[in-house]
């Protein structure tokens, strides 16, 4: 049955290869491993029509979480990788699976909770301190639980709190392993905390009780960087057309792009490709 | 809007027209491919007595029940760039979801093939035989003659692929426009809580199976009638 | 362009067949020539479908030895054999016989002609496009009849043709292989229904518990029986 089927796929990709000449020849595309508040958020719906009227690139996103998205590179089944973890990003260029790390943008994180506040931390500015208070209230609270970006994030936030959650942890704590959508709609649907990226949370539509709870703290900005895979390691990525991308992102005319996107007159990304270390 | 994807639909928004036309070449394509391999395998099953016969048809009705996710993850570790075929640069296309597809639905054609197959050999065998026909032509005939049975295994594939999220969304990725399926959609409407469009998705989605169904039970009818088959 | 081969005379040499530990069928030396119809009796299981079956090579013998023309394992193309309960092809009446005729290479031009021809032969003129397995019994049975004779066999076996006809019907097909077999086939036939043997053969062979109990020609067999059973069948005694 397997041989059959791996004879059957060798057939079609044969056939497909042998077809597909003329258009590959030239097909203007990259693959671009992103994340999933990127792309849910409407960013790439509005830069990259600008990107592709001016260069003829098309950008082909698969939205992932951070981790995923990393693999996908590492894997050399992307060109372009464009994700929001900087220390995993700076060991991914460290281990030679991408050329070099270019920040492009950040955006915040929000801590969103249900209307009835079970741990009295709605308006608050202190991230840390809300975190410690639902541990302490044992409210419910949703975590992705995907490796992805905003999961590392949150790791991060009750590490600063000085809760070490892999312990504390109760029935409270819920991972889900999916995507920033889906946590919403678990968050929603059981009226739990939960930390999102603001843009997935502004163009999140199925919210039902859940608010903004805490916001504003610098302790939330999610920085995003940009990285080639490295054609060293993967000789067939396309690296003038993935390097004209990154080139774009962090030129004047991409940044302006980037923070003109708004959502009900609110500006989700903010460029800072030449703020140093950022 | 909870019948904003209709609205689109009624509208002909292209960016719907695109995710509809791109799930039907994507399955009917993969159905095809699926039968040109299923149904000579079912023919196969039911006629010849080989050693293991048995055991093939009991590991081909059990894969009818293989999970998406498995096969797309299958596929997936193939034509990865850092898999075994991954110098063809398949994946993320519409062809890699084709090649998962047909992988996901040829033990279900083969296996419903090789019931009718078998059911009407068992009536044909002897006047065959009586008349000089050898396998392939044997093969041929029941094929043909059972062609409207085989009508509703096709279908019965056709269902599983155009319904099918798991592999295709891995190996395709979701890529906007490019690999952007209805079952695909309908996953990222509901993870970006849009769950109004999904619905809507999800209804148009069934109308074309009801669609394509009703068609083949007037096919099959039609057909039966003139064949006389009981 | 050589004669094909002939697949008479039809020999069997020592024939035993066996389902299981059961003998079925344990037969001395039987040769079927060219001739007027052979009619084969006997209660039910004395093995008269095995003998038949053996005699279209659709069974191997368990012993001995069977010859089509002298050729063991001779592929069935100068024979042809109509079922008790024939299956008709999910086809046309005219695309039932179309396949047969196509089975042995008759040319597509004069397969329409040859098809009206069958037809008529067994009274189903005008029937052509009506699907076969809609016809009644009687009608299937004729076309099966048609639709082997489309293979323009030299030797005809028939498993209980007329035994599932009202007698009008039964009548009918009897005229048919009458005449097929003024033309030069040879009929074989299972029966057991006397008066169609009686009618039909010029030879008969009663089966009795799968061994040939008497083969003689037919006045001799239903005048001047050699053997208590043949008299006692004819008699209408159970053989047991």
């Amino acid at each position: 049955m397997f041989k059959l089927n791996h004879a059957i796929a060798m057939g079609l990709i044969v056939l497909g290869a042998a077809a597909g000449q003329s258009v590959l020849a030239q097909d203007k595309s990259i693959v671009l491993a992103s994340t999933t508040s990127t792309q849910d958020s409407g960013l790439f719906g509005h830069i990259l029509p600008l990107f592709k009227a001016k260069t003829g690139i098309e950008v082909r996103v698969i939205s992932q979480g951070t981790g995923q998205a990393l693999d996908t590179g590492r894997r050399g089944d992307a060109d372009v990788v464009f994700v929001h973890a900087k220390s995993q990003e700076e060991k991914f260029v460290a281990d030679g699976f991408g050329v070099k790390r270019s920040p492009v943008m950040y955006n915040d994180f929000v801590l969103i909770g249900p209307k009835g506040d079970p741990a009295k931390v709605n308006g608050t500015k202190d991230i840390a301190a809300a975190l410690v208070k639902i541990k302490n209230a044992g409210a419910a609270f949703i975590s992705r639980g995907d490796k992805s970006g905003t999961h590392s994030a949150e790791l991060n936030l009750w590490k600063v709190a000085g809760v070490d959650i892999a312990a504390d942890k109760g029935p409270w704590y819920r991972d889900i392993g999916q995507g920033m959508g889906a946590a919403l709609n678990a968050a929603s649907a059981s009226n739990a905390y939960v930390l999102a990226d603001r843009g997935t949370w502004l163009s999140f539509k199925n919210r039902g009780e859940l608010l903004i709870s805490v916001e504003g703290d610098k302790r939330l900005f999610n920085q995003y960087g940009v990285m080639l895979v490295n054609p060293a390691k993967h000789a067939h990525v396309k690296r003038e057309l993935g390097q004209a991308f990154i080139e774009w992102l962090v030129s004047p005319e991409g940044q302006k792009a980037i923070s003109d996107y708004k959502i009900n007159g609110e500006q989700l990304f903010f460029p800072n490709a030449t703020v140093p270390g950022a | 809007m909870f019948s904003s994807a209709f609205w689109m639909l009624i509208t002909g928004d292209p960016a719907l027209y695109r995710i509809i036309s791109l799930s039907l070449y994507v399955s009917l394509t993969a159905t095809l491919i699926a039968a040109l391999a299923g149904l000579p395998l079912g023919a196969l099953l039911a006629l010849k007595e080989f050693p293991g016969r048995n055991a093939v048809i009991v590991i081909v009705n059990a894969l009818m029940g293989m999970p998406p996710v498995v096969v797309g993850l299958a596929v997936f570790l193939l034509l990865s760039r850092s898999g075994p075929l991954g110098s063809f640069g398949i994946l993320f296309t519409p062809r890699a979801m084709i090649i998962a597809q047909a992988i996901l639905i040829t033990p279900i054609i083969a296996a419903l093939a090789r019931q009718t197959i078998a059911d009407l050999w068992v009536q044909y065998r002897d006047e065959l035989a009586a008349m000089n026909v050898g396998t392939a032509g044997s093969v041929a005939t029941l094929l043909w003659d059972g062609r409207f049975s085989l009508l509703t295994a096709l279908l019965a594939g056709f269902g599983r692929a155009s319904a099918e999220v798991g592999a295709v969304i891995i190996v395709g990725g979701n890529i906007d426009g490019f690999t952007r399926t209805m079952t695909t959609a309908i996953a990222l409407e509901t993870s970006k809580g849009d769950l109004p469009l999904a619905i809507g998705l999800g209804a148009v989605l069934l109308l074309i199976v009801i669609a394509i169904n009703a068609l083949a039970w007037f096919v099959r009818r039609t057909g039966e009638r003139l064949a006389g088959a009981t | 362009m050589r004669a094909p081969d002939s697949d008479l005379p039809l020999q069997f040499d020592r024939i035993e067949y066996r389902a299981g530990n059961r003998s079925i069928l344990d037969i001395g030396s039987l040769t079927i020539s060219n001739g007027a119809p052979t009619a084969v009796i006997g209660p039910n299981g004395a093995g008269k479908t095995t003998l038949l079956r053996l005699g279209m090579g659709l069974l191997e013998p368990g012993a001995g030895r069977i010859t089509w023309g002298r050729r063991q394992h001779a592929a069935p193309v100068r024979r042809a054999f109509l079922f008790q309960r024939p299956v008709m092809l999910m086809r046309s009446a005219a695309g039932n016989i179309d396949y047969a005729l196509a089975s042995v290479k008759t040319p597509r031009g004069e397969r329409k002609r040859k098809i009206a021809e069958l037809l008529a032969l067994v009274g189903l003129s005008g029937f052509e496009d009506r699907p076969a397995r809609r016809l009644s019994g009687g009608e299937q049975q004729r076309l099966a009849l048609a639709r082997s004779l489309a293979r323009d066999p030299e030797i005809l076996l028939l498993d209980e043709p007329t035994a599932s006809l009202d007698p009008a019907a039964a009548k009918s097909v009897e005229d048919v292989l009458r005449a097929v077999a003024n033309r030069g086939v040879k009929i074989v036939l299972s029966t057991h229904d006397l008066g169609t043997a009686r009618r039909l053969a010029g030879d008969v062979i009663l089966l009795h518990r799968g061994r040939i109990v008497e083969h003689s020609a037919s006045e001799t067999f239903f005048k001047q029986p050699k053997t208590e059973e043949a008299r006692r069948f004819q008699a209408g005694d159970l053989l047991i």
